[in-house]
């Protein structure tokens, strides 16, 4: 069966086929629908975690038990598993065990762009990765061989252009399921030093095993062709871009093991033309490896290490001209993206930002809320820094700041590392506020549940986590719960909070409007004759307000009837369209 | 640059190109070409700019279009139209929706709506086709449409018979609205300027 695939849904196909019957996985753009995916097979157990490395030490639990298992997450996502992933590695694995990790050169939906191949050099585990769905799914479904027959969990590493990007599959048998049942094995289970020492060994042994491999195995890809004076080393989506460049015109090493490189293979490729280049995506990670074994290429100096590469910028690196196209000398105004017209966050960024606190922010939709005309973001960082870096910052600020700070997290951030951080406030004790954005849902990576939403992944209902319950429960005996449509409600609790010399925590609770069980009110219209172009509407920055010839104007297309508005509004132009508010 | 044909749909986060790049990866894939669907999910799909590609022939390499390179745009809102123009090929062709949705900076009063975009446009020789798709979604049954409209003025260019598009869009869509569909489609494909 032929069928048009995104990447992550050949990885959830490829993991299928291979026999995987678990996965555990935090959210993540760009890797989120490949456990989503997954969760559609009902062969295979799928759960998201609190977070990566709970996601990851569960499916090492999984692959324990006997049972083939995967965890995804994006690049990020990896530093958090990094605890698990580099002793993973001694103990190595009992049924197979593939991470999936997920870069975004570009950052297209992200706070950095670190390359994750430096991950499988510093833990000593293989890497595979693929240039297009068809691959996804090869070579997840190939990576539990590896896995099993190398004793190591497999990274596979995709990236938002691979990803994202459908390109066309073909669906083959599944592998039959491995007999392995759990065997007490305390020398290779238990990492104390003792134990440790002896499978050090073992990891070193394995890499030279797997360099072994990525001479002769079919992962890497030779296209030779005859004449050609060019050879090009490239892997991923960087091969793509060669080719749709180059053609046929050089020939070319496909790498698919990235991690670990051949050697004889690339010094015998390397023979073959005059003149080797390396190109690949973020860091020079094959061109280093090359330089190491004493081959001369050409590679970041050539193509950036920032960003995605394109055909075009492939071309110009190599002095092709590419097409040029139309260019239209207008300063065109940017549409960056925005919190939705009703987002629910709204209300309370509005409040913080006219009370003038200082805003330690978080990883979410609400990252939105550091653009004009809100502005109201001071710091963000990763997952759960808000409340970490409050701590510290009032710590520090005795008196001047204190009281007028606040940190900001959404509810599955809270949960992922949040809540250790309000341990840290509690227990060290700084006055410090922090304010739960409680949309009851993973927002901005598509509406993912979590354990505070009471659904687990499949849609059914689970034990959902009480924030209110937790907060005392760690020490803050201040929780306040507010909604932020209430403007007045958000004021008076914000300004009590950061009174209190003690701290707080104060929950704005409304599920995001993206919901499908929330019900939307009808548009919001001005009447023109009493608005006065005040323009204190705008102060929101609602994507459905705007100025029309000089008055407000709701958009009824976007409005969703939230009320927000019409609680700035001092001379009472916005009004019901009819219906009941909200 | 090999044969590949590229399509673009650009708009705004939201405004549902999803189905539409549905509709045309599902439709190549039948007639028998490589496809490849390339879109970016996450942030940028909060009311920002966003953008497909939609590129096919015989054999497809890069997931992405690049500047020069498009040989249709289809664009779901006028100002994202002249936004991505830059990647239209040469004797390229855009088909642009009129509507109009204000981005943040003009929300703020910083900057203005641009005017006469499609004029400018033209100015430049960029064969362009503008279609209230809006208006004619709504005369098909539903605002939601406008983007069966836009796919019916695409399928003008392209020597697909529109069986085989109703067939692709009755295998995609709710089965409750493959009529409202039909009737965008046929609007999209037969509107005059």
């Amino acid at each position: 069966m032929k069928k048009l695939l995104i990447g992550n849904e050949a990885v959830a196909r490829g993991l299928y086929e291979g026999g995987c019957r678990f996965i555990s996985s935090y959210p993540g753009t760009p890797s989120t629908e490949i456990t989503e995916f997954a969760a559609k097979n009902d062969e295979i157990y799928c759960e998201w975690a609190p977070n990566e490395k709970v996601a990851c030490e569960a499916a090492f639990g999984a692959s324990l038990g006997g049972v083939r298992a995967a965890c995804a997450m994006k690049h990020v996502g990896l530093n958090v598993a990094a605890d698990p992933l580099f002793t993973l590695s001694y103990t190595g694995v009992n049924a197979g065990m593939v991470i999936c990790v997920a870069d975004d050169p570009a950052m297209h939906s992200s706070q950095n762009e670190q390359d994750s191949r430096h991950y499988a050099i510093a833990a000593k585990v293989p890497m595979l990765e693929p240039a297009d769905s068809s691959e996804a799914l090869e070579f997840s479904k190939r990576a539990f061989l590896l896995s099993e027959e190398y004793d190591t969990p497999v990274l596979l590493r995709m990236c938002t252009r691979i990803a994202h990007a459908q390109s066309i599959v073909g669906f083959s048998e599944p592998l039959p399921l491995p007999d392995k049942k759990y065997t007490k094995n305390p020398e290779k289970y238990i990492m104390m030093p003792a134990y440790a020492k002896k499978r050090h060994p073992f990891v070193e042994k394995r890499m030279n095993d797997l360099r072994a491999l990525a001479e002769t195995s079919d992962f890497n890809k030779e296209e030779i062709h005859e004449g050609a004076q060019i050879g090009v080393i490239t892997s991923g989506t960087a091969y793509q871009y060669i080719k749709e460049v180059l053609g046929d015109s050089a020939s070319i090493l496909k790498i698919g093991l990235v991690n670990p490189l051949p050697v004889e293979r690339i010094k015998n490729f390397a023979k073959k033309v005059k003149r080797v280049i390396v190109c690949e995506e973020l860091d020079g990670v094959i061109e280093t490896h090359c330089r190491s074994i004493g081959i001369e290429v050409e590679g970041k100096s050539l193509f950036s290490q920032i960003g995605e590469l394109s055909q075009s910028s492939v071309a110009a690196s190599l002095g092709i001209k590419h097409q040029g196209g139309y260019s239209l000398d207008e300063n065109l105004p940017v549409r960056p993206p925005v919190m939705c017209a009703g987002c629910p966050h709204r209300g309370m960024y509005y409040t913080l930002a006219k009370n003038k606190v200082t805003v330690i922010g978080d990883i979410g939709c609400y990252t939105l809320g550091a653009q004009a005309p809100l502005c109201a973001v001071d710091t963000t960082l990763c997952m759960g820094a808000s409340v970490s870096g409050i701590h510290g910052f009032n710590k520090v600020q005795s008196g001047e700041g204190s009281g007028k700070t606040v940190a900001v997290i959404g509810d599955s951030t809270f949960i992922h590392s949040g809540v250790t951080g309000l341990i840290n406030i509690s227990y060290n004790n700084s006055a410090s506020t922090v304010v739960i954005l409680d949309n009851s849902i993973t927002g901005m990576t598509g509406h993912q549940q979590n354990p505070t939403t009471g659904y687990n992944i499949k849609g059914d209902p689970a034990t959902k986590i009480d924030l209110e319950t937790l907060c005392r429960a760690v020490g803050i005996n201040s929780v306040r719960v507010v909604d932020p449509y209430d403007l007045d409600e958000c004021d008076r609790v914000l300004k009590e909070e950061l009174a209190k010399d003690e701290p707080s925590v104060i929950i704005s609770r409304r599920p995001c409007v993206l919901l499908k069980y929330v019900k939307t009110g009808d548009p919001f219209v001005v009447s023109g004759d009493k608005c006065r172009s005040c323009k204190m509407c705008l102060k929101l920055g609602c994507p459905a307000i705007s100025m029309k010839n000089g008055k407000a104007h709701v958009d009824p297309t976007l409005c969703v009837g939230c009320g927000v508005c019409v609680q700035l509004c001092k001379f009472d132009a916005i009004h019901n369209s009819g219906g009941s508010m909200r | 640059m090999n044969g590949t044909k590229n399509i673009m749909i650009v708009g705004v986060g939201g405004q549902g190109s999803l189905l539409a790049s549905k509709l045309l990866g599902r439709l190549l894939t039948d007639e028998g070409y490589d496809v490849k669907v390339s879109e970016v999910h996450g942030m940028s799909q909060r009311g920002g700019s966003v953008v497909t590609y939609v590129r096919y022939g015989s054999k497809v390499y890069s997931p992405i279009i690049d500047m020069g390179e498009a040989d249709f745009i289809v664009s779901f809102e006028k100002l994202e139209g002249a936004r991505y123009t830059k990647y239209l090929a040469e004797n390229g062709r855009i088909i642009v929706n009129t509507q109009e949705i204000d981005p943040m900076p003009v929300i703020t009063g910083a900057m203005e709506y641009p005017s006469e975009i499609l004029g400018k446009l033209r100015e430049m020789n960029v064969n362009v086709d503008a279609i209230d798709a809006l208006s004619l979604a709504e005369q098909a049954g539903s605002a939601k449409a406008v983007n069966i409209v836009l796919m019916g003025r695409l399928a003008r260019y392209l020597s697909i018979s529109r069986e085989k598009w109703k067939e692709a869009i009755a295998a995609i869509v709710n089965k409750k609205f493959i009529e409202v569909n039909e009737k965008a489609f046929d609007l999209g494909f037969g509107y005059e300027e």
